[in-house]
């Protein structure tokens, strides 16, 4: 195998052994001084025309580009920190309106309750009065009725007693001493007949 | 053609002989690739910076991370005395990398593999940070090759090294890109030329080294870029600050 690639080796080499006998006459190409100028003038014509062009056209707009999207960036951080800030003092705002909010709806509904407790503890002692009122009204309209009982009761039992007398003895007897003897009856046991 | 892996180095023109004077600069493969280079950067530079909207789009987003990316590195590197050569650094950096990532394509041309142009650009740097030394320092600048803290014994030798050094700064710099461009590309060539020698029974290994390659060169391709780059800010921060 390795005899066979020298071999084949040795034979291609004959192909291309005028070429490298060239070669070796030839030297290499770079030294040949023949298009040395015109390889200078087309460096400094090209590489000149290149320098030009990017110092004074695009270098500076991607300076520019690169300082924009700098000053761009940080914009956009301040303001997006600026809204954060103001969204922070939003969000403080809307708790103090809560919590003043909850605090005033506790002192309304406190004032409403007194309110109407007052209001029931007026209404109430106005009703009582009028209650207490009227009770004293009545007691009076018993009290009278119940002394105007007693003393018809009394003339009734009078008169029934006279009666009574004549139908029994057939004599009149004088109505005083009977009203006194029913007088100190009924003081006696008045309490029973007619009861408190 | 094929074989040889320094043919796709050779320039070669394309369309009629320009001369001026003696001068012969008729419009080459070269040229072809740094125009398409220098129009692919300005295209897509252009896409990304033409909207501007708050959430970017890829080809913005593109555009500004490699701003960032690179003005980051000059700030890290030279200070914030090296903010009005930030767009030619920018440039800098992005013309080496295109050319450098155009060459990757099969069958193009890579401009930054021809030692003429990498060594004009760094002399251009070199040229460029010394007149900014003088001007900022005046003959101040000169301290720059006498380093503070060394025996005055020493001295006569260490100041000789250090102009040495200061002055193969350009060469240093044009022939590390040139030779890993080159190197890069030739060994890509070799291989695939070694590919089509060994055939189908051998060629799988070959192959897989070329595939590999191509990863690795995608990476020399950025890292010799960003290499450019940052050396341009070092050689920078030693003209603007003279730290020596």
């Amino acid at each position: 195998m390795v005899k066979k690639i020298f071999f084949q080796l040795i034979f291609f080499n004959l192909f291309f052994l005028k070429e490298v006998f060239a070669a070796e006459s030839g030297g290499m190409p770079q030294l040949n001084p023949e298009f040395w100028i015109s390889q200078i003038f087309w460096l400094t014509l090209t590489f000149g025309i290149l320098h030009i062009v990017l110092s004074k056209l695009i270098l500076p707009k991607i300076s520019a580009n690169l300082e924009l999207r700098k000053s761009q960036i940080q914009e956009n951080i301040e303001a997006a920190e600026k809204q954060r800030e103001s969204s922070e003092a939003k969000l403080k705002e809307y708790d103090d309106i809560i919590s003043k909010s909850k605090l005033k709806a506790n002192n309304i509904f406190k004032e409403a309750r007194e309110n109407v407790l007052k209001e029931i503890n007026t209404k109430k002692e106005t009703l009582d009065k009028q209650i207490d009122e009227e009770i004293k009204k009545v007691e009076q309209e018993i009290n009278l009725l119940r002394k105007g009982a007693s003393e018809k009761i009394n003339k009734i039992a009078i008169e029934t007693t006279s009666e009574l007398l004549v139908k029994l003895i057939g004599t009149e007897v004088n109505n005083s001493s009977i009203s006194a003897i029913v007088d100190d009856l009924s003081k006696r046991n008045g309490d029973k007949y007619y009861g408190n | 053609m094929a074989a040889n892996p320094m043919t796709q180095f050779e320039v070669y023109r394309i369309g009629p002989e320009i001369k001026v004077g003696a001068f012969d600069i008729s419009f080459t493969n070269a040229s072809l690739f740094m125009v398409i280079s220098s129009l692919a950067i300005l295209i897509i530079f252009n896409l990304g910076s033409k909207k501007n909207s708050l959430l970017p789009n890829k080809i913005q987003l593109l555009a500004e991370l490699s701003y960032t990316f690179v003005s980051k590195m000059i700030s890290d590197t030279a200070g914030s005395k090296a903010k009005p050569y930030f767009s030619f650094i920018f440039s800098l950096f992005m013309f080496v990398l295109f050319c450098n990532m155009f060459g990757m394509i099969p069958y193009t041309f890579t401009v930054t593999s021809h030692i003429i142009v990498t060594f004009v650009l760094a002399a251009f740097i070199f040229i460029g940070v010394t007149i900014i030394g003088f001007i900022k320092h005046g003959l101040g600048y000169l301290k720059l090759f006498v380093p503070s803290g060394v025996p005055i014994v020493l001295l006569p030798l260490i100041v000789v090294i250090e102009i040495i050094s200061y002055l193969s700064r350009p060469i240093s710099l044009s022939v590390r890109l040139f030779a890993n461009m080159m190197a890069g590309h030739t060994m890509m060539k070799v291989f695939g030329g070694f590919v089509i020698s060994l055939g189908v029974v051998g060629g799988w290994l070959p192959l897989s080294f070329s595939v590999a390659l191509t990863g690795l060169e995608i990476l020399v391709a950025f890292l010799q870029a960003y290499v450019f780059a940052i050396l341009t800010c070092i050689y920078l921060n030693d003209a603007l600050n003279l730290h020596h």
